[in-house]
């Protein structure tokens, strides 16, 4: 076995920027004797520009400000670091030409109001990056503006609303399996859907008997995501989207876990008329507080007119937004969404190619079963079957001794990796979710795997110990329950910590 | 486990006092050593109607969230005002002090519908291995 790649290290202790300010101090200063005149701000602004004193703004040196924000930065754990087999995150490696195109200064410094004759890059960028998306999804039509997946999730079931509207239909339902990510209900009762929803079968899967007795007129949709949370590909999914729409309803799938289908198969021979892509998973853009999102949505043409305003169109190698639109839900938000992710998806794409795009899917697959064949049976495998891009376990047998799945996460942070998706999806009690994508090397799934049976081995002889983990980390186990249930947002003036 | 024998339970894990004409309703033993410790209750607005199968409170814990179900038709009379401060309640005491409703009973004939301290075991002990 390898090393433990979680040794200990020297961490530095950093209180709160607040707390290390002394009065007096600056980072910054103006030379003597150059001749510029000092005057007093107020004789600069108005009055109404101008803001009170912040009670307790902190004043520190330059050197105070680097130290403070460097050591914080070494607090975090990210994907440059190690492992991150977080499920249904598609936590996959961020290369670096992604940044260095999103950096170059004629994408970079373009002004949102630029007039589109120079802007003519960044909207072809926009344009093909539509266009390369339609073609993995085999949709008709694509929107780069929703700003994440949860907003494209929105914007797919306002064109779902909109299009029934404008065949004068008045539909109140929409099917969601119990399998689904949170977000696809919410969605739906966002937008004022009454949420239906079905069980799995036995196998895991959605049983087409189950949507047939459920399926009306009333229902405006199904919401899935393929291969599900489980990890495993829908097999009746032809069946099931055919019962949808031989009742006139619409199919919405969730793209969170697209990686395990580009290049092989395309959602809408699926017969899915609506999707969203998460570019920060898929499409390998950051993902949570690496950088904003972004949640692309994409059509049949039957839908495509309710695409959210402006769309960008192509005439002669001309590009240009298109406005007035009327059977369009409108705009998302300000501007056109999230260029620079766009930029990074783009890039990624383009040096992938669609053979290497296949070839992800089918490594992330790989990797996934490899995984998966390894812990079966030392970990309950709740679902065995084939999985696609991720695999669920249960904490079934280390629950005999009384170790639970969050002490498992826990042990798996002493052992240098970022844990798994826990308690997900919840059709699975103590479920563990991993997804180690197409970007890890054998070596890396190996000595995962490794500390995975380690932490089992444990829990036969010392269950007790892994109970007092993480002991590595600068923190211990944190005491989630008081965090909810008296959370400390923000620091205030004279506040006590405590 | 605690399944105290002069209670009423539901399949969805919720427990129910027969005093009188009024329901009292809570989660189970089992129910809150599931979800972990509880951090926040939404309750529902007295004078609130509900029947069988909906939802009139969610319960959050670090865990996970989760609807609880009215297992009767009636009106909420009184919720347990001290869960809004201290959701603990129901970890602590689930049959005592963390009652979450008390709803007056529209149809006793439901109450036949509701499973028994053995029935609800046994359940518990189906679904736990």
């Amino acid at each position: 076995m390898r090393e433990n790649v979680g040794a200990r290290g020297l961490i530095f202790n950093e209180p709160l920027i607040f707390d290390i300010s002394r009065e007096g101090r600056d980072g910054a200063s103006i030379p003597d004797g150059v001749g510029l005149p000092e005057k007093k701000i107020e004789s600069l602004l108005p009055k109404g520009s101008l803001r009170d004193d912040i009670e307790g703004f902190p004043s520190l040196s330059e050197v105070d400000v680097v130290r403070h924000f460097t050591r914080l930065s070494q607090w975090n754990y990210g994907l440059d670091g190690g492992f991150y087999p977080l499920g249904s995150c598609t936590m996959k490696y961020n290369p670096k030409i992604n940044e260095d195109m999103a950096s170059l200064p004629a994408l970079n410094n373009l002004h949102p109001y630029a007039p589109e004759g120079l802007a003519q890059g960044a909207l072809r960028i926009m344009y093909e990056l539509s266009d390369y998306l339609a073609e993995i999804s085999g949709l008709a039509k694509v929107s780069l503006q929703p700003s994440a997946g949860a907003q494209g999730e929105f914007a797919g079931i306002l064109i779902i609303k909109n299009y029934f509207e404008s065949i004068g239909e008045k539909r109140h339902k929409i099917i969601v399996p119990d399998s689904a990510h949170g977000t696809n209900p919410a969605s739906s009762a966002l937008c004022g859907y009454q949420v239906i929803e079905v069980k799995s079968g036995s196998d895991g899967l959605i049983d087409p008997a189950e949507i047939e007795k459920h399926m009306d007129d009333d229902v405006a949709a199904i919401m899935l995501t393929n291969p599900n949370t489980l990890g495993l590909f829908e097999s009746q999914i032809l069946k099931i989207t055919e019962i949808i729409h031989k009742k006139g309803g619409l199919v919405y799938m969730d793209g969170a876990n697209l990686n395990a289908l580009m290049g092989i198969v395309k959602p809408a021979d699926m017969g899915v008329d609506i999707m969203h892509f998460n570019l920060h998973k898929t499409f390998s853009t950051p993902h949570g507080g690496g950088g904003p999102g972004s949640g692309p949505v994409g059509v049949t043409k039957k839908i495509a007119p309710f695409l959210p305003t402006p769309v960008i169109v192509e005439n002669n190698g001309n590009y240009s937004f298109q406005y007035g639109n009327k059977d369009s839900i409108g705009r998302l938000r300000a501007f056109y969404g999230n260029f620079g992710v766009m930029v990074k998806a783009y890039v990624y794409i383009r040096s992938m190619g669609g053979d290497g795009l296949k070839k992800a899917s089918e490594t992330a697959v790989v990797n996934a079963n490899y995984i998966k064949e390894k812990l079966k049976g030392i970990y309950h495998l709740p679902y065995d079957r084939e999985c696609m891009h991720e695999c669920v376990f249960s904490d079934k047998i280390q629950g005999e001794n009384d170790v639970s799945t969050l002490d498992i996460a826990k042990a798996i942070i002493d052992r240098g990796f970022h844990p798994p998706t826990i308690y997900f999806p919840l059709i699975v009690h103590g479920a563990i979710m991993m997804e180690p994508t197409e970007t890890e090397g054998k070596e890396t799934l190996d000595s995962f795997i490794e500390a995975l049976k380690d932490i089992a081995a444990k829990a036969k002889e010392d269950p007790g110990s892994l109970k007092a983990s993480p002991e590595k980390p600068k923190v211990g186990r944190l005491d989630e329950t008081q965090a909810a249930r008296n959370p400390k947002l923000r620091w205030r003036a004279g506040q006590k910590d405590g | 486990m605690e399944f105290p024998d002069d209670l009423l339970y539901t399949k969805e894990h919720e427990w129910i006092r027969v005093v009188g004409d009024t329901a009292v309703i809570g989660i189970t033993d089992y129910a809150q050593s599931q979800l972990g410790d509880i951090v926040y209750t939404e309750l529902p607005d007295i004078g609130t109607e509900f029947a069988p199968g909906n939802a009139f409170s969610v319960v959050e814990s670090v865990k996970t969230v989760s609807d609880i179900y009215s297992p009767i038709t009636g009106t909420i009379e009184e919720v347990n005002d001290n869960l809004e401060s201290s959701p603990e309640q129901i970890n602590a005491e689930p049959y005592t002090g963390g009652w979450i409703v008390k709803m007056t009973i529209s149809n006793a004939d439901e109450l036949e519908k509701l499973l028994s301290p053995e029935e609800y075991e046994s359940l518990v002990n189906e679904e736990s291995h």
